[in-house]
């Protein structure tokens, strides 16, 4: 029986449903409570911090000889600026923490920490990014000489002949406003210390635990052996557990000098104030197309606002950069010109979040695909199909080699799914009766599971990318996987346990799988840039391979045959064109008790494998049917189509999930979330009643289409799809709005597309609310 | 996101609340469903030194038609009018407005009281109290006094209130079936506070609309009745014709408020929202 392609529930859910996952907070109960004090101003250096006689509370004055987070990109460009755990002289944003406060409870330690005073010499903060870039604006960071600290730059050749050849030149200024990935769990850490051994433990919601451990070890001046990180059960992270923060370094510090357990958990408006955000972003892009429509040159102007800090490992690059090298997507054109900077301002730091700026970029290409269309008098879909990657591999104008994909086909097959003729007629009747109704249209690529050579290419000091996973079937047949990677939620083990049941015969139950725990697992990258099942699942089945070449010798030995004839499945070792069979139980058991038998073997069953693939894209087309209205700015999402070309599905429904939560994030992306500051860098949106993550009334059913283009640059043959549903979805949703106010001539440009913005955009059209 | 330390008081009978009441004043606070409450307790943004817990009085928990009215004990939850409470208009306009109120498990613990009580602007039951003219029986230990819906709210999370009063029962006038309801908000997402919304109920005879009402809420600091477009529908003949009023009267009432503005919604905006609240309860009333 194969089990790759099978809807398998998840072997995770039986526990997370009936209450017995076990995150953070279910195992800080015994520990003392910590209570972070945190900056009320935006910017200000430090004059004094009066703390109360009864309590235990540490400043930056007792943390000198930690060193701050300083993560390194080898690049010209990049200027790195370090993040004191907590800050001795000098506040950076709005939330930052500036004193920590251990207490018996969390209650009582908010009850010590509102009594630590805070003497504050407020200066001018810098919110804007645009103001950050002005040429007299203070720099945010007193030792970098400019707000950018890291740019991006290129230009092709042919870009001006391009311009110059332009039958239409297409403008367009493109406003992502910030957003937080909003995890249903926040962040929180337990730091245990033992007194035997002198280590500690901590346990955290993390996505990189290994990552986690030597981040902080650097940080502190220890020995990482003395520093064991477990991730247990995590609620989420979607990019914002992947950093190392200043709360975690304190915690691991406070266990070693208090010689105890300490615990913090966040709450919700800690998280929205001073976790991480992204996607604060504005891109301009000027489009030089020919009559046909065929792009011939793109020439963009990027700004991302990467807040106070750079995050550690990935640094405050992975945004602009991002930008930098995949803003072409889907489409084929040789010249292109780009710069692209991250400006740093008083605010909270950037972080990655699923699709990392390729909401933004596919916005931004998808936006300006429609003026052009719009422009030219080219049906929409019509200027896509002339303009997306055919042949393969295709090299971007970047140098980026994109694997066969199903670029048009995608596309295809959503628009006939969507049956576009009658949904056109639909949209003329309903216009009679002053209903607006829309379709749009969002293409695009997401690479994903790509190893070292990617992030090398960007000059990381640190440089992630490869799995490395044990695999090891025990004397009755069971398998135990340790695995460097560190799911947060996505069904990760039952994933494998498909992939690695097929290599060796036997059922996903009998595979367990171990991750999250440095001590007992590989070094490992953890959980981000869709990468978990292309290398994760390559090395688990290219252990689990060896595993197979292991069993099968031993099982030729004992049944006189060749290893070439025996088949691993449904729990047996068969020999082929025979009624031969041995269970494979009963080969492990061989494997370790008679192991004399087998020479030129070691004993037992026992194999690693490291995966470091060069990456893969995945691609899909998403159509949005909206209905606006125009009165009151409402957006309904009438249907939403996905046709997804992942590779191969290893479990179908697990896909669909990924699919569904990174669309429901984008029609959040795209309609409700937006992290306002005022003009001081005071947060405005720090609660769930005015940060507003759409609930499950505001998300459609969504309705997914698979193609699967098989690819020789993953060793699975499945392709990532963490992060599509998130990358697609604003382009489509905004396209739809657009193409339901057409009669009004509107375009919009900025996401969130709320009510208000909608309404504003039509008032400015001359379409009044009864006035 | 811990309260403040307070103490827990869970009187038996409504007497002994109203003594606790005499006795604590400002240094207390009523705990009815807790869902406004207690998230301002976790934000400490209320710190109590006291709460006096309600959810045992009797006395208090009744919901009945009586003598024309429709009176509301204080520990009547929302969700007790998911279905109508009362034939006629009046219950099939509360069970509306109900489902915009929150979400499920919220409307199981907060109370048609509480939310007059809180008095904030954009409360769904503030808007009805307002506008159908509810009465409000506030006891203490001085003694038992009415208050009209017009005297009661005085502005965000104020009302007529005392310290040491507890609102009893809200009395709402029940409506003869002659009567039509219409109710519409806006909102960002389902369950959220109303960005602008309009209730609008009529009474028709022999075609022509003999009494109305028009409220508004979600902008200013209190939800408004429209008394002047009020006595504009009076006399109205309530047939197709109505259509251009009611586009007159949305029109109006766009010029009767002072919206404030926040993040979700600018003035210009949340007049845009009345405006199409207004016509839409109307027509759903009328037309
Ligand atoms: C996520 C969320 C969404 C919400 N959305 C909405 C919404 O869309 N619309 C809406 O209207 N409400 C909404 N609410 C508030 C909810 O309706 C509350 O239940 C209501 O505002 C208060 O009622 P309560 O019984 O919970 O009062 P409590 O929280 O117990 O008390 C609120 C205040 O009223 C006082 N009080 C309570 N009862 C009395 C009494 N009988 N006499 C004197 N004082 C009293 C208390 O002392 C306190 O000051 C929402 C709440 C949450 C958490």
């Amino acid at each position: 029986m194969n089990w790759i392609g099978r809807r398998l529930p998840r072997l995770e859910d039986p526990a997370l449903l009936k209450g017995g996952g076990s995150y953070v907070a279910d195992r800080a109960s015994k520990a003392a409570a910590v209570c972070f004090v945190r900056s009320p101003v935006a910017r200000g250096t430090i004059v004094d911090i009066e703390i109360p006689s009864d309590g235990i509370i540490f400043t930056g004055r007792d943390l000198v000889d930690v060193k701050p987070i300083r993560p390194i990109l080898h690049r010209p460009d990049y200027v790195a600026i370090g993040q004191p755990v907590l800050p001795v002289d000098r506040v950076s944003f709005c939330g930052q923490a500036i004193a920590v406060v251990v207490a018996d409870d969390p209650a009582l330690a908010e009850d010590v920490a509102e009594q630590v005073f805070v003497d504050i010499d407020v200066a001018d903060a810098i919110i804007d990014f645009e103001a950050a870039l002005a040429l007299d604006a203070t720099p945010v960071h007193p030792d970098a000489a400019s707000n950018v600290l890291v740019e991006g730059r290129m230009r092709t050749q042919g870009l001006d002949k391009a311009f110059a050849d332009a039958a239409e030149i297409v403008t367009l200024d493109v406003r992502s406003h910030r957003q937080s990935a909003a995890p249903m769990e926040n962040r929180g850490g337990l730091a245990e210390y033992d007194a035997a051994s002198g280590r500690v433990t901590l346990t955290a919601s993390v996505q990189m635990p290994h990552m986690l451990r030597t981040g902080i070890a650097d940080t502190l001046g220890m020995p990482e052996s003395d520093l064991r990180v477990i991730a247990p059960d995590v609620g989420g992270g979607f990019g914002q557990k992947m950093s190392l923060f200043p709360e975690y370094v304190v915690l691991v510090w406070l266990a070693r000098k208090l010689k105890r357990s300490v615990a913090w958990i966040e709450d919700r408006r800690e998280n929205l104030l001073a976790s991480a955000h992204g996607r604060d972003q504005a891109f301009s892009l000027r489009g030089a197309f020919a009559g046909d429509g065929r792009l011939l040159g793109l020439d963009a102007d990027l700004r991302s606002n990467i807040g106070a800090f750079s995050c550690y490992p990935v640094t405050c690059g992975v945004e602009p950069l991002m930008a930098f090298a995949e803003l072409p997507g889907p489409y084929d054109f040789a010249e292109y010109g780009v710069r692209s900077r991250g400006v740093t301002t008083n605010t909270c730091m950037m972080a990655p979040y699923r699709g990392v700026s390729r909401p933004t970029l596919t916005f931004s290409m998808e936006r300006m695909m429609d003026v052009a269309a719009k422009r030219l008098g080219i049906d929409a879909a019509e200027i896509r199909r002339r303009n997306l990657i055919k042949t393969f591999p295709h090299r971007s104008p970047t140098g980026l080699v994109y694997d066969e994909g199903s670029y048009l086909q995608a596309m295809e097959v959503a628009l006939d799914a969507a049956d576009l003729p009658a949904f056109r007629e639909r949209q003329a009747a309903m216009r009679e009766r002053g209903q607006y109704l829309g379709v749009g249209l969002s293409v695009f690529s997401e690479r994903t599971g790509y190893g070292t050579p990617a992030y090398a290419a960007r000059g990381m000091e640190i440089v992630p990318g490869y799995e490395i996973v044990d695999c090891s079937m025990d004397p009755s047949g069971d398998v135990v996987l340790r695995i460097g990677s560190s799911p947060h939620g996505q069904g990760l083990k039952t994933s494998l346990a498909q992939l690695v049941s097929d290599e060796l015969g036997i059922e996903p139950q009998r595979i367990r799988i171990i991750s999250g725990d440095t001590d007992a697992t590989p070094y490992g990258w953890g959980t981000f840039a869709s990468r978990s099942m292309v290398i994760a699942g390559g090395a688990s089945k290219l252990a689990a391979g060896k595993v197979a070449v292991k069993l099968k010798t031993i099982a030729a030995t004992l049944m006189e045959t060749s290893p070439d004839n025996i088949e691993l499945k449904d729990g047996w070792a068969r020999v082929s064109h025979s009624n031969q069979a041995m269970e494979i139980g009963a080969l492990a058991r061989a494997a370790y008790h008679q192991s004399h038998r087998f020479k030129g073997l070691l004993p037992g069953l026992h194999e690693s494998a490291v995966y470091d693939p060069g990456g893969t894209f995945s691609n899909a087309c998403h159509v949005a049917m909206v209905e606006v209205d125009i009165e009151t700015g409402g957006v309904r999402i009438e249907r939403f189509l996905v046709a997804e070309d992942a590779g191969v599905l290893i479990n179908p429904m697990i896909v669909d999930g990924q699919i569904t939560g990174g669309v429901a994030q984008g029609i959040a992306n795209a309609l409700f979330e937006e992290i306002v500051y005022d003009d001081t860098g005071n947060l405005l949106t720090a609660s769930f009643a005015d940060y507003l993550p759409p609930t499950a009334a505001e998300i459609p059913e969504i309705e997914i289409m698979h193609m699967e283009t098989v690819s020789p640059e993953s060793v699975t043959k499945a392709k990532g799809v963490g992060e599509g549903g998130a990358i697609g979805a604003p382009a489509a949703i905004v396209n739809a709005i657009c193409d339901a106010l057409s009669p009004f001539g509107i375009e919009l440009f900025e996401l969130p597309a709320t009510p208000q913005r909608i309404r504003e955009a039509l008032r400015r059209a001359g379409v009044a609310t009864y006035a | 996101m811990k309260a403040a330390a307070f103490d827990y008081l869970r009187p038996a009978s409504l007497g002994e609340a109203l003594a606790l009441l005499a006795t604590h004043k400002d240094d207390c606070k009523i705990l009815a469903g807790g869902q406004s409450l207690v998230p301002a307790m976790n934000f400490r943004l209320a710190r109590p030194a006291i709460l006096i817990d309600i959810n045992d009085l009797d006395e208090l928990d009744h919901l009945r038609a009586d003598a024309g009215q429709l009176k509301i004990g204080a520990l009547t939850r929302h969700a007790a009018f998911h279905r109508p409470v009362v034939e006629g208009p009046l219950g099939t306009l509360l069970a509306k407005v109900v489902r915009h109120i929150a979400h499920y498990p919220i409307r199981q613990r907060g109370t048609f009281a509480g939310s007059l009580s809180h008095a904030d602007p954009a409360s769904e039951w503030c808007l009805v109290a307002t506008t159908l003219r509810a009465e409000m029986v506030a006891k203490s230990a001085r003694g038992e006094r009415v208050i009209a819906a017009s005297d009661f709210f005085h502005g965000t999370f104020t009302t007529a209130l005392e310290p040491d009063e507890i609102l009893a029962e809200i009395r709402l006038p029940i409506m003869t079936p002659d009567w039509r309801v219409g109710f519409y908000e806006f909102s960002r997402r389902a369950g959220d506070f109303a960005l602008g919304m309009a209730v609008a109920a009529a009474k028709v005879e022999d075609g022509t609309i003999r009494e109305a009402r028009l409220g508004v809420g979600g902008v200013g600091d209190r939800a408004i009745r429209l008394g002047a477009l009020e006595d504009q529908l009076v006399g109205t003949p309530a047939s197709s014709d109505v259509i251009d009023s009611i586009d007159r009267i949305a029109r109006e009432a766009r010029g009767m408020i002072e919206p404030s503005g926040d993040i979700h919604a600018s003035p210009e905006y949340r007049r845009d929202l009345i405006a199409a609240s207004v016509k839409r309860a109307l027509t759903e009333a009328l037309a």
